[in-house]
């Protein structure tokens, strides 16, 4: 393992110091764009081919087709399979055809036989009578990310409108779609910093949905059960109980890791199953608010965390809090000694043994505050936007969280963007389900897609033809511990 | 004495093993001292003495050979069983059984897990035949999820995507069983989609070197999404696509015709029987085969299996597909083995206990089927204790393999082996 010890512990300083800002900008944000992009590509591909009306005119494209109609989708497939070889390896097919001497502009060659590829099979198919299946696809997607968009940011005409008629109560709706996104956005970035934070540590929390669960169901039991406290004293008691259960839920796995070494993946997945079991417990018996109905009693007025604008906008206070704890990570994580030890120890805990640091410790406590972060965004759910605690409320976040530190390379300035931009996903997913029929469900698939192009930035290179890899790719691999 | 604290003792490797072997089967012995003690303090104090309880040991389907109900009373069972625990764990602290320790503790769980029952139905009737045919049925998924996931990690690819593949292995096997009309088909199916997500596991993990965790991460989300979407645009609208019926029991000619074990083991429909034989196969595959060596090889110390002349590469992808296609046959069962329809969620996390029963299994066929077994019992006996009327709610059950891996994965009773070089991507430079 020498060599390992000996590697670099702080990455060197390379020449993206000396780059503008642009640039480095632009090269942090290409592979999640590209990434992005073609996740909702495919994304649209599957929307297009589950629509039925897509579905029956390709049907009956299909069987109207004759022979020269066959020979044409042949070829078809044929421009398409060698634009697509040509287009990604122009240098070597040039000079092996010898048409050329100088290949050295083949990526305008790759880039512009893409293009007429696209053209080309685009155009063939038209000819051969798929023109009308193409129009309704084209729609189909249209009209499902149009919704989308709608759902999430608003109709900008109607925003507008309702700006310049200076009525209160329509600029309220207007706006309503893009505070439903922020306050959507809020819990992804609290459970997208605690997955990142365990990032920066080398540790997979897959538990981050647990320990929002636990972090949930303290904070409300703080928010219902003590009454009579100013909302001075509540919001932050409720809040810290909420952080508190996270954190107990996350040590159990970091004490483990730090100890035996056991492996930090199966126990935060066994710790999640436990903590629905636990949360489905208290909800049916010592937490069951009286009534049919498995849910938490609601919490006092003064545990709720304040709304910033009359109803029926939802947007609180949360969403400030998230901003000043995704700030503080920042500074815990990059200007603090503890952050520092944190990050030495994820890039490599050999050097950092060799250094004197205690990788033990440095393991409990990211995992502790990866357990509160996630509990903070449970609490931030309970107190800001359901004020009570149902079975299985939170339908995901943390395990969407995964796909979002992945896609803010573990920053949380890329965490709060992303998370920004899931909040809008998630709340534009419900307007698509409802105008075009679009199950929402295609958003996971889209996460998923993401979180593959994200880890394997090869595949994202190979399609685009990105020659250099980008900075902070970094390979994130272990075993079942040891 | 100043003069022997001085100097601490040295001891070989061979002896500090020897030492940490003798300390843990004392943690075993304790243990079982504190079942036998827990055995008397929760059921036998709180028996009624006159109370008898009643095991019936009839499936109450086929009816060849019918036995008598198995009636005994309830605390002098209690006591015994208690004091066997209390005998048994005593010997072991003191003495020992060396290498039959596990086994042994195997059945001092047994006898708790009886003295347990026993109170439950103190004056009441189970259907003990009936309790273990479904707690076998139950382990099915579980055993055939942890077969995938041996496959895969003994060749040293980590397969946490049992879960998504199972999930999308059991919505396959519903639409091509439906409209093929057949149930093998559906299985078919299933097995194909297995293999098709494996090969995406295989490739983000084995070409791409993607974290293989990571990878596993994105098939069980995109199961989830894709299934979920499938499920809620197409099965809604035509429910005639979700609706392949399922496999009959077929009793096993003579065999089924055995007294209580009969009916309990030989009359079951084709998963059960197919993951029996599973089991044989691949136990001697991996472990009496040229090409279980090579892989498991593989998975230990896949540089040196290179040098050897073993195609690393070839042979994780074969083992990964292998995984993938057990997998997907394992979610064949929740549609045409036992529900007959898909809902979304369906397997509901079962993947993950198929998991934790390869874990606890430490990486075996057999004692993967063991724990499969024990995971099975606590879910068949959660969903009988409303039934008894038992004060413990049944989360607490259903969160013992949970907790039980988790112990295990502690090394508290005996520390469990991965594959050395399992969840590391070869590099062959």
């Amino acid at each position: 393992m020498a060599e390992s010890v000996l590697r670099e512990v702080i990455p060197p300083v390379t020449e993206a110091r000396h780059r503008s800002l642009w640039q480095r900008a632009w090269e942090a944000i290409q592979l999640p764009a590209l990434a992005l992009l073609t996740a909702f590509l495919v994304g649209g591909f599957i929307i297009a081919l589950s629509d039925f009306k897509v579905l029956e005119a390709l049907a009956d494209t299909t069987s109207r087709l004759n022979a020269i109609g066959y020979i044409l989708l042949v070829m078809t497939v044929a421009v398409l399979v060698g634009g697509t070889a040509f287009s990604r390896r122009p240098e070597i097919i040039l000079s092996r055809l010898r048409f050329v001497g100088n290949v050295g502009q083949a990526r305008w060659f790759g880039v512009v036989s893409a293009v007429l590829t696209i053209g080309a099979v685009i155009g063939l198919l038209v000819v051969i009578g798929f023109g009308p299946v193409l129009w309704l696809a084209w729609n189909a997607v249209t009209s499902a990310y149009g919704a989308l968009l709608e759902g999430s940011l608003g109709n900008p005409l109607q925003i507008v409108a309702a700006l310049s008629s200076g009525d209160a109560r329509a600029i309220g709706l207007a706006f309503y779609p893009i505070s439903e996104s922020l306050v959507a956005s809020t819990p992804y970035i609290f459970a997208g910093l605690a997955v990142a934070l365990g990032f920066r540590c080398g540790l997979f929390n897959i538990g981050a949905e647990g320990q929002l669960f636990i972090g949930a169901l303290t904070s409300v039991f703080v928010g219902y059960a003590i009454t009579g406290l100013p909302a001075v004293v509540h919001i932050p008691l409720a809040l810290g109980a909420g952080a508190l259960g996270g954190a107990i839920w996350g040590l159990v796995p970091g004490l483990l890791k730090a100890r035996v070494g056991a492996h930090e993946v199966i126990n935060t997945i066994m710790m999640n199953y436990i903590a629905f079991r636990l949360s489905e417990w208290l909800l049916n018996g010592p937490m069951k608010r009286p009534g049919a109905v498995p849910v938490s009693p609601f919490i006092a007025e003064s545990a709720q965390l304040p709304r910033l604008f009359p109803d029926p906008i939802r947007f609180h206070l949360g969403f400030f809090i998230a901003l000043g704890v995704a700030a503080f990570i920042w500074w815990f994580l990059f200007k603090s000694r503890w952050g520092f030890e944190i990050r030495t120890v994820g890039a490599n805990p050999n050097a950092a043994r060799y250094a004197g640091m205690n990788i033990a410790f440095n393991i409990i406590l990211a995992m502790c505050m990866s357990g509160a972060l996630a509990g903070l965004a449970g609490a931030n759910e309970v107190l800001g936007v359901n004020y009570n605690l149902a079975n299985a409320f939170s339908s995901g976040y943390g395990f969407d969280s995964i796909a979002l530190a992945l896609l803010g390379r573990s920053h949380p300035l890329g965490v709060v963007l992303a998370g920004l931009l899931f909040g809008t996903l998630r709340s534009g997913g419900t307007r698509m389900q409802n105008v075009a029929q679009i199950p929402i469900d295609i958003i996971i698939v889209i996460q998923a897609l993401v979180i593959a192009f994200m880890a394997a930035p090869a595949i994202i290179r190979a399609i685009y033809r990105i020659v250099k890899p980008g900075e902070g790719e970094v390979v994130f691999t272990r075993g079942w511990g040891r | 004495m100043a003069t022997t604290t001085a100097q601490p003792p040295r001891y070989t490797q061979a002896q500090l093993a020897a030492i940490a072997e003798r300390q843990r089967h004392r943690v075993i012995g304790f243990i079982m001292l504190l079942l036998g003690l827990a055995g008397f303090a929760l059921f036998a104090i709180n028996a009624d003495p006159t109370a008898v309880s009643t095991f019936g040991l009839n499936t109450g389907r086929t009816a060849v050979v019918r036995v008598g109900d198995l009636v005994v009373p309830t605390q002098a069972t209690i006591t015994i069983l208690s004091s066997a625990c209390l005998f048994i764990g005593g010997y072991q602290i003191v003495r020992g059984f060396g290498k039959a320790s596990n086994a042994i503790f195997g059945l001092i769980i047994l006898f708790f897990i009886a003295s347990f029952l026993t109170w439950a139905t103190s004056d009441k009737s189970i259907n003990l035949a009936a309790m273990i045919n479904s707690t076998l049925l139950r382990a099915v998924p579980l055993t055939l999820g942890a077969l995938s996931g041996i496959m895969s990690e003994r060749s040293g690819v980590v397969n946490i995507a049992i879960e998504g593949m199972m999930l999308a292995g059991a919505l396959t096997a519903t639409i091509a069983g439906s409209v093929a009309s057949s149930l093998w088909i559906g299985v078919i199916a299933a097995v194909l989609t297995g293999v098709l997500l494996s090969l995406f596991h295989g490739v983000l993990s084995i070409r791409y070197k993607v974290d293989q965790i990571i990878s596993g991460t994105v098939i069980n989300i995109f199961s989830v999404g894709i299934t979920s979407f499938i499920s809620a645009k197409f099965l809604s609208e035509f429910p005639e696509l979700n609706n392949p019926g399922t496999f009959r029991s077929e009793p096993t000619p003579l065999l089924s015709a055995i007294p209580v074990i009969g009916p309990i083991l030989f009359d079951n429909n084709f998963f059960t029987y197919a993951m029996f034989g599973l089991l044989v196969v691949i136990h001697i595959a991996l472990f009496y085969t040229r090409w279980g060596l090579r892989t498991r090889a593989v998975g230990e110390h896949p540089k040196a299996a290179d040098t050897l002349g073993i195609n690393v590469f070839r042979t994780r992808y074969i083992a990964v597909l292998l995984s993938g296609a057990l997998a997907g046959f394992a979610g064949a069962y929740f549609t045409l083995g036992s529900v007959g329809r898909f809902d979304e969620g369906l397997t509901a996390g079962r993947g993950f206990i198929a998991l934790a029963a390869m874990i606890f299994g430490n990486w075996t066929p057999f004692g993967a089927f063991g724990a499969a077994l024990i995971f099975g019992f606590a879910d068949s006996l959660q969903s009988r204790l409303a039934i008894l009327n038992v004060p413990i709610p049944s989360q607490f059950l259903l969160m013992a393999p949970y907790i039980a891996t988790m112990i295990a994965l502690a090394g508290l009773i005996g520390r469990t082996t991965p594959p050395a070089a399992d969840g590391k991507p070869y590099d062959k430079a």
